[in-house]
């Protein structure tokens, strides 16, 4: 029996990797992705474009323009004289925030009342435009307490002193890059498996691999395991440029995200396999693959989190395996995790596995045409 | 007249094996309904622990103002090693402190100290939700200031208006970026394998003795998927409008006008990935590599392309998506603004003049 999982195996390895074209594809993609997309992936700004209307000649609103052409999340594209201006700088996206200061505002400050200041964000993109209001309202903030301490306002009773923890600056690379070692794994073991049988039928060669002496089972296993292989290869690269390239700090047990990811890659490969027997064309089981792919990784808590979707569809998420993997991978690279405060997530996705791996191998002999 | 000939045989193609059909339909509704239901960047009922040493009238007011919040569901803790647990066991999102002293250092000169601890491992939801708590803590200064009777005045009180979508609703501006992704998708399913399964089934042999031209087997190969395409994009605009409620803003015929520009791009990578590779395999890998995840990522629908890196600004440059995705936006929610819409329907036509160009010269009457 194991040499002829082992003939079956060395078979679909040199299916998958004989054609140039096709190493080609499995192997670079993936990692120039986690590059590109390891910088492009962050919902952090800097050098946002901004414009300055200015109606006052006064040292307080030079003082916090300052601030902002100071600031590296800011820069400043223009200076505007009039306020009709505002709008086509705006609608043409040259400008996201406009700046916009009252002629009265060092005379009303100096008086001790507040000073006219406006801010018009673009709202188009509205999650940059709610980031982006936050960091205006930490610049005003600390302009506010600064002028106070200066010309003695009033002492505010109480204030709040922040600290995050696992991720002190909130940098958003950290969150998203050990996501994408999840995102760029299933990718991987789905573009091996989804259409490998369904090749084999279309091309007829399936029947005939069903009348030899296999068994559905080393079907499956021998059809299986060039997925796992490959897939687990491509994770360990990418984890490796994950911590040395992008310098995530990798927190808790090796032990842990390895089981982790045995876990996913049996269900992502159990995935692949099934939509690839449910296939007939080579067409289907391209449609099955992105039908698969596309929720799996919007529902997984990628990049919004799961705990913003309504109920019913935080439900649906337990089916989706690269939800699981991503807590895992996060917990393990930032929070250092334990193994037994994860259990949790791991039978979910070997169950998932099992399940369509079945499946897959009942679909071999129970689906002819 | 050949032309019409190879068109109908398509047609006929795609209505025997319906999954194209299924693309065209299915696909959008399925992606539109998990996408606009589960895609939300607007953080509400933040599970919070509140730990309160010593409860007095003081930390009652103060903790008053997070059960009022939409934002956040809090949680009543009594010390700090309990609420450290929770944030570990990821059972809250984030910790305020108030001190046994919170009362009494409340009097003194320097102030209270508020400890506030966040989860960093989302960092955007982390930085989201210690400005909500900055809200609630301003709000209850100036409650505070108010019962004093006195005014808080800061010196800087900023005036925020956001433009194009007011109450800053996520899926405004998600939806019709996703609209883009979906184009994407069906464009490069349709046809991604349409040329290499003639090729694999040795029909293109066949229809290369016959008089038809090379163009021809392009367009007869374009219009039916174009068409197919187009009512996708029909059933993603409306279900937007009614369903999701996002405001169309501008015209309908330039949305129209646009997204068919964005097919024939997409429509064309689909053909030339299938004229390139001749193989039906290798072209499904392609297309599952090429469309989703670097439109979902790099097209500016969710993250800011302002901020990437230069080198990765250029890259976004070569895709598609990232053209549509800003006339998209523009269109549904600031109007039939030409700076922004003329610039990038004109990156379209190019890159479609491209893509059909280049198969139109890979697509010979030869045999290897």
């Amino acid at each position: 029996m194991f040499w002829r999982i082992l003939a079956l195996t060395t078979k679909e390895f040199l299916a998958l990797l004989k054609d140039k074209r096709s190493r080609m594809v499995i192997f670079v993609p993936p990692i120039l992705q986690l590059l590109v997309f390891g910088y492009a992936a962050s919902f952090d700004l800097n050098r946002i474009p901004f414009a300055v209307y200015n109606e006052d000649a006064g040292q307080a609103s030079r003082d916090l323009v300052a601030r902002f052409t100071a600031s590296p999340n800011f820069h400043q594209v223009a200076t505007l004289t009039h306020e009709a201006e505002i709008t086509p700088l705006v609608d043409a996206k040259r400008a996201l925030l406009v700046l916009h200061i009252g002629p009265t505002f060092t005379r009303d400050l100096l008086k001790g009342r507040a000073g006219p200041a406006q801010a018009i964000v673009d709202g188009r993109n509205s999650n940059t435009a709610a980031i982006l209001l936050s960091y205006v309202n930490t610049i005003v903030a600390t302009f506010n307490a600064d002028w106070q301490q200066r010309n003695g306002g009033a002492i505010t009773p109480a204030h709040l002193e922040t600290r995050a923890w696992f991720n002190p600056n909130l940098l958003s690379r950290w969150f998203i890059v050990p996501g994408i070692v999840g995102l760029l794994t299933l990718v991987v073991t789905t573009l091996v498996t989804a259409l490998s049988v369904a090749r084999e039928r279309e091309q007829g060669t399936f029947d005939q691999l069903l009348v030899t002496p296999f068994r559905p089972g080393e079907i499956l296993i021998g059809k299986a395991l060039p997925g796992f292989i490959i897939g687990f290869f491509e994770a360990t690269l990418i984890i490796l440029i994950a911590v040395f390239w992008f310098q995530v700090p990798l927190r808790g047990s090796l032990l842990t995200l390895y089981v982790g990811l045995l876990c996913f890659v049996l269900s992502t490969v159990g995935m692949g396999l099934m939509i690839s027997s449910l296939a007939v064309t080579q067409q289907q089981g391209l449609l099955g693959a992105f039908l698969f792919l596309v929720p799996c990784i919007i529902l997984s808590g990628f990049a919004t989190p799961i705990a913003n979707m309504p109920h019913w569809v935080q439900q649906i998420t337990y089916l989706d395996p690269l939800r699981y993997f991503l807590v895992i991978l996060r917990g393990v690279f930032l929070e250092g995790t334990p193994f037994h405060l994860l259990l949790d997530q791991f039978w979910p996705m070997a169950i998932i596995g099992l399940v369509n791996l079945a499946l897959a191998g009942y679909l071999f002999r129970h689906r002819m045409y | 007249m050949r032309l019409r000939g190879l068109i109908r045989k398509e047609f006929y193609q795609i209505l025997r094996d319906p999954s194209s059909i299924a693309i065209a339909f299915l696909l959008p509704v399925v992606l539109l309904l998990i996408f606009g239901y589960g895609v939300s960047l607007d953080a509400e009922h933040v599970p919070i622990a509140l730990v309160v040493e010593q409860p007095s009238a003081d930390t009652a007011s103060f903790t008053g103002g997070f059960q009022q919040s939409r934002y956040f569901e809090p949680v009543i803790m009594r010390n700090l090693r309990e609420a450290e647990e929770a944030l570990m066991a990821r059972r809250v999102s984030a910790i305020v402190h108030l001190r046994s002293d919170f009362a009494r250092q409340l009097r003194q000169p320097d102030g209270a100290p508020i400890q506030v601890i966040v989860s960093g491992v989302d960092a955007n939801t982390g930085r989201l939700i210690l400005g909500y708590v900055q809200g609630v803590w301003q709000k209850w200064l100036q409650r505070q200031a108010l019962a004093r009777g006195e005014a808080l005045t800061m010196p800087v009180q900023l005036d925020q208006r956001v433009w194009f979508n007011s109450e800053l609703r996520s899926r405004n501006f998600l939806v019709p970026g996703l609209i883009a992704i979906i184009m994407t998708l069906i464009g490069a399913l349709l046809t991604a394998l349409v040329m290499a399964r003639e090729w694999e089934r040795g029909t293109m042999e066949a229809l290369m003795v016959t008089p038809v031209t090379m163009r021809e087997v392009l367009i007869g190969k374009l219009v039916p998927y174009f068409i197919l395409g187009t009512g996708g994009m029909a059933l993603s605009v409306a279900m937007s409008v009614w369903l999701f409620d996002v405001p169309l803003r501008g015209s309908l015929w330039l949305l129209f006008a646009t997204a068919s520009l964005f097919l024939l791009a997409a429509l064309g990578m689909g053909l030339l990935i299938s004229t390139v590779t001749r193989n039906q395999f290798v072209a499904g890998q392609l297309a599952i590599l090429t469309t989703f995840l670097p439109a979902f990522i790099l097209s500016g629908f969710i993250f800011d392309i302002g901020s990437m890196p230069p080198v990765v600004q250029g890259i976004t440059h070569i895709l598609a998506a990232r053209y549509f995705v800003a006339i998209l936006q523009t269109v549904f929610l600031a109007g039939n603004v030409w700076s922004v819409v003329l610039p990038n329907a004109l990156a379209l036509v190019l890159m479609a003049a491209f893509f059909l160009g280049v198969s139109r010269r890979k697509l010979r009457k030869r045999l290897e």
